[in-house]
């Protein structure tokens, strides 16, 4: 059996910082496993720009982003392993992979990033009423037929859901020649990012429908049509409001689910907020070893923090490797972070502060639309500290940085964000 | 000229035409869609009823058991998915614990074997999930579950590959008597044939109104239900009933053979043969009904939400199946509702019985091979698949990823008697795209292998049935040569 210090598995973004990122701390030989032809993941399909901005401070298309840390990976010693799937993770870090080169095979790694990213949610998940004709496909799934293969999926657009990618799709099918009907939202707010609200929607006269959903979808082959209902506060579509849009294809964009297959199989625990892994503030998992980052963690919006998080998990897989962080395990004192009044979920969950340089960051998303706002940090009933906000939204992930100092002052093992309105 | 055609090729027709490709007859088989086990075939249940529903002395009643008895064999005669789960019929009150007792004497009168009634403690001890609101059960021990579909393609397959002709996108429009024989004109072939078997499924009193004289209508009525995602599939081990009262069999809650959950179907009115939309009302009453037997169905997992039409008939509530009593050389087999796939075995045997009796000779042909379905790569031993590999690369390519379903999967059924022209074709045939992300990474995938394999251009293919496209031409950059 051939042996890693890392094994990273996907060459996403996540996957690719993780490896460079594990590299410059150290590891010797690393591989990364993807199971496409070609590194870096969902980036190569999302042919629009405002990639980077955060961490190359210039704005750059996805593959342009994606092969920035290609080349980055080609500079080390790195293996890229392509159209090869992993089938299985140990909890001793034996990865099973196969691809057909090479058949079935297994390695053992000293420390495994998991970097599969995410999945799209579909009709199934969502019970759309109607029959079941072609032409309704995730935004995804249109993405990459109309920016990868170079084919129309339809030509009368209707979107469901205002997530980023549906967003993307409304304003790329309609440069495309196709007519994007409109763009329909569950919620009483959008999903999707404020920029692409304004860049993809209002720029191209789509309306945006908040507080509506397809509540019967036409066709016996192909989409015929759609009809579309406002929604009351508890979600259930109004009689009276319906509208029929005469579209030939429905695409959904109605959220995103880390793809956990392989950690659910090795025994990781997952968070069922963020459908990701469990993980301390160095992107450990609940098994030792073994470190997540990325959208198998928890759907990030912007692909600069994915970086960011995935630097984080290839240094701490590195780490790990050199043994230097070994030996403390259940002994040491750990924080768990809880969410107190609308906060969604928290990356990570537990906080080791032993293991805290200078300070921490904490993602979260907020679960309403707020207008001038306030982050609480508290603990046993104490606020710690409070960053001032302005909008804050659901579809925006929030992070505050929590200094070394303020962990010593956390009571009970435990901390509570809390996000809350203030007046003006 | 053929000896006997059969119409329709779901799980009846194709069990009669795969009966009747044992002996020495030429066959010809018309199906008006682009694939087999298009209708009522892919959307049911998915279970093989023990035989203890249909009343004592009717058809339904005798051919429910011998096809419960007979399936398993056939299935591992053909490599389809099939799985003795044993069912359960969960009783609320006393009332409910008096119509088991009914059920249990009818399946001793039609003969279904190690039927036995389970108090609340015996029941909760096989199944810890139910709800402790019950107060006993009706188990079957011989119920099943199945893959419908794979069987119908599997049996449909052997047909083609001993001999039998299938007509795919031939629709039957008209057929005409011509003194001896008849002329079926279907899509563009007009098939001359001795006997005609109707298995037309939810058309088969359209079917029988063109030749002989109308005497019932198929009255579809159609059922609603959810998949959930394999995390969900080991929720119950047994097929899961309620008691069928004065609100009808109820809803069901079973693992599927592809380690699934399924949970419906509602019994309603449907708007015609082919009306297989879901409905708010109708998907809210299977959550609601089902939650009654087990509080723990998380329908947060579905993956997919369908339904199918059953072919109910007006003037009765057994099968018709027998010789048309004004048309010559005309047998119906219609009115197949549930438990027709379970029955689908004994039908055929019984229709070939019929025909014999009208006059058709039936020998047996000497040398017969059944098409047995490939094991799935994923379903393999660690030597098979070491083999596998060996003779084909590809199955170390995976191509959807929910299910573990490798290219050398794909490849092995695009070879298979009867080819998928469908991206859904090939799922009903190895299960790619039916996981958790339905087809999301794969499908595209699934559809540049069928465009490049079957040489079809990538807008010419479809997702189902003809004419569900996909694809309605290339970008304005077009396509990029890799």
């Amino acid at each position: 059996m051939k042996n890693y210090d890392v094994v990273v598995i996907g060459a996403g973004p996540a996957g690719l910082a993780a490896a460079c990122e594990a590299y410059q701390n150290g590891a010797q030989k690393i591989l990364v496993v993807e199971r496409d032809k070609e590194p870096g993941g969902i980036l190569n399909q999302c042919i629009h720009n405002g990639f980077g901005l955060h961490y190359f401070k210039e704005e750059l298309t996805g593959p342009e982003y994606a092969g920035r840390f290609e080349d980055m990976l080609k500079k080390t010693d790195a293996e890229l392993m392509l159209d090869t799937m992993v089938l299985q993770i140990s909890n001793d870090r034996q990865v099973t992979m196969m691809n057909p080169r090479q058949g079935c095979f297994t390695v053992q790694a000293g420390a495994v990033v998991l970097a599969m990213g995410c999945r799209e949610r579909t009709r199934g998940a969502i019970g759309i009423p109607g029959t079941r004709p072609s032409g309704i496909l995730t935004a995804g799934a249109a993405q990459r037929y109309i920016n990868v293969e170079g084919y129309m999926v339809g030509k009368r657009v209707l979107i469901l859901g205002s997530g980023d990618i549906g967003l993307i799709m409304a304003r790329r099918l309609t440069l495309e020649g196709a007519k994007v009907l409109a763009c329909v939202e569950l919620m009483p707010y959008c999903n999707g990012l404020n920029r692409n609200i304004v860049q993809c929607l209002n720029d191209y006269n789509i309306p945006l429908y908040l507080s509506h959903t397809i509540t019967e979808i036409k066709g016996k082959r192909r989409v015929e049509g759609a009809t579309v209902s406002e929604v009351d506060e508890n979600r259930k579509p109004i009689p009276g409001t319906e509208k029929y849009f005469d579209c030939d294809t429905i695409l959904l964009s109605v959220g995103l689910i880390p793809e956990n297959e392989l950690s659910r199989n090795a025994g990781i625990k997952i968070d069922p907020r963020t459908k990701g892994p469990v993980v301390y503030e160095n992107m450990e998992t609940s098994i030792p070893g073994v470190f997540a980052s990325g959208n198998v963690l928890h759907v990030h919006d912007l692909v600069d923090f994915v970086t960011a998080e995935s630097q984080h998990a290839g240094a701490a897989a590195a780490e790990y490797c050199k043994q230097k962080t070994e030996g403390k395990a259940g002994s040491e004192p750990c924080i768990k972070m809880v969410c107190g009044s609308d906060i969604g979920y928290t990356v990570p969950q537990y906080i080791r502060p032993e293991r805290i340089d200078k300070s921490v960051d904490v993602f979260f998303r907020v679960r309403r639309n707020f207008s001038t706002s306030s982050l609480d940090v508290t603990s046993g009933g104490q606020k710690l500290i409070s960053y001032p906000r302005g909008h804050m939204a659901p579809g925006e992930m929030e992070h505050i940085t929590l200094p070394k100092q303020l962990l010593s002052k956390a009571a009970g093992g435990a901390i509570t964000i809390s996000a809350k309105e203030v007046q003006k | 000229m053929y000896d006997v055609t059969v119409i329709g090729c779901g799980v009846i027709g194709a069990g009669i035409a795969y009966e009747l490709s044992h002996y020495a007859l030429s066959v010809a088989v018309v199906e008006k869609e682009n694939d087999v086990a298009c209708g009522t075939t892919k959307a049911n249940s998915a279970i093989v009823h023990a035989g203890y529903d249909p009343e004592p002395g009717t058809k339904m009643a005798r051919l429910n058991v011998e096809g419960s008895n007979m399936m398993e064999g056939l299935c591992k005669k053909l490599n389809v998915f099939y799985k003795r789960a044993g069912s359960l019929v969960i009783a609320f009150d006393n009332s409910d614990m008096d119509i088991l007792k009914e059920l249990l004497e009818r399946g001793k009168q039609n003969g279904v074997k190690n039927l036995s009634i389970l108090t609340k403690e015996q029941t909760l001890e096989i199944e810890p999930g139910l709800s402790h609101e019950i107060v006993g059960s009706l188990y079957a021990p011989t119920a099943a579950i199945i893959d419908p579909w794979g069987l119908c393609i599997a049996m449909a397959q052997s047909a083609v590959l001993n001999g039998a002709n299938l007509f795919l996108n031939s629709p039957v429009e008209k057929i005409t008597d011509e003194g001896g024989f008849y002329r079926i004109k279907a899509g563009n072939n007009v098939i001359e044939t001795k006997y005609i078997v109707n298995a037309a499924g939810t058309f088969a009193d359209k079917i029988n109104n063109m030749v002989a004289k109308p005497f019932f209508r198929i009255l579809p009525v159609k059922g609603e239900y959810y998949i959930l995602d394999k995390s969900e599939g080991s929720l119950v081990s047994h097929t899961i009933f309620q008691t069928p009262g004065k609100f009808g069999k109820g809803v069901l809650i079973s693992p599927t053979v592809h380690g699934n959950l399924i949970v419906g179907p509602t019994a309603d009115a449907a708007e015609g043969p082919e009306d297989t939309s879901v409905t708010a009302q109708g998907l809210e009453n299977v959550m609601k009904t089902a939650l009654r037997s087990d509080t723990h169905v998380n329908f947060r997992e579905s993956i997919r939400n369908f339904a199918g039409v059953r072919a109910t008939a007006d003037t009765r509530s057994d099968f018709i199946i027998g010789a048309s009593p004004d048309a010559p050389r005309f047998v119906n087999a219609a009115a197949i509702k549930s438990p027709g796939l379970s029955s689908s075995p004994a039908i055929a045997k019984e229709v070939r019985s019929i025909l014999e009796s009208i006059g058709l000779v039936c020998e047996e042909k000497d040398f017969f091979t059944d098409y047995r379905r490939e094991t799935l790569f994923k379903l393999m031993t660690a030597e098979e698949k070491e083999k596998a590999l060996k003779r084909n690369p590809l199955y170390g390519r995976v191509i959807c990823r929910c299910e573990t379903i490798t290219e050398g999967d794909i490849r092995s059924v695009l070879n298979g008697p009867i080819p998928p022209v469908s991206i859904d074709g090939v799922k009903r045939r190895c299960n790619a795209g039916m996981g958790r992300c339905q087809g999301g990474f794969c499908g595209p995938r699934v559809h540049e292998i069928l465009s490049r394999e079957r040489k079809v251009p990538m807008e010419e293919i479809v997702q189902d049935r003809a004419d569900s496209y996909l694809l309605t031409g290339e970008t304005k950059m077009g396509r990029m040569e890799k």
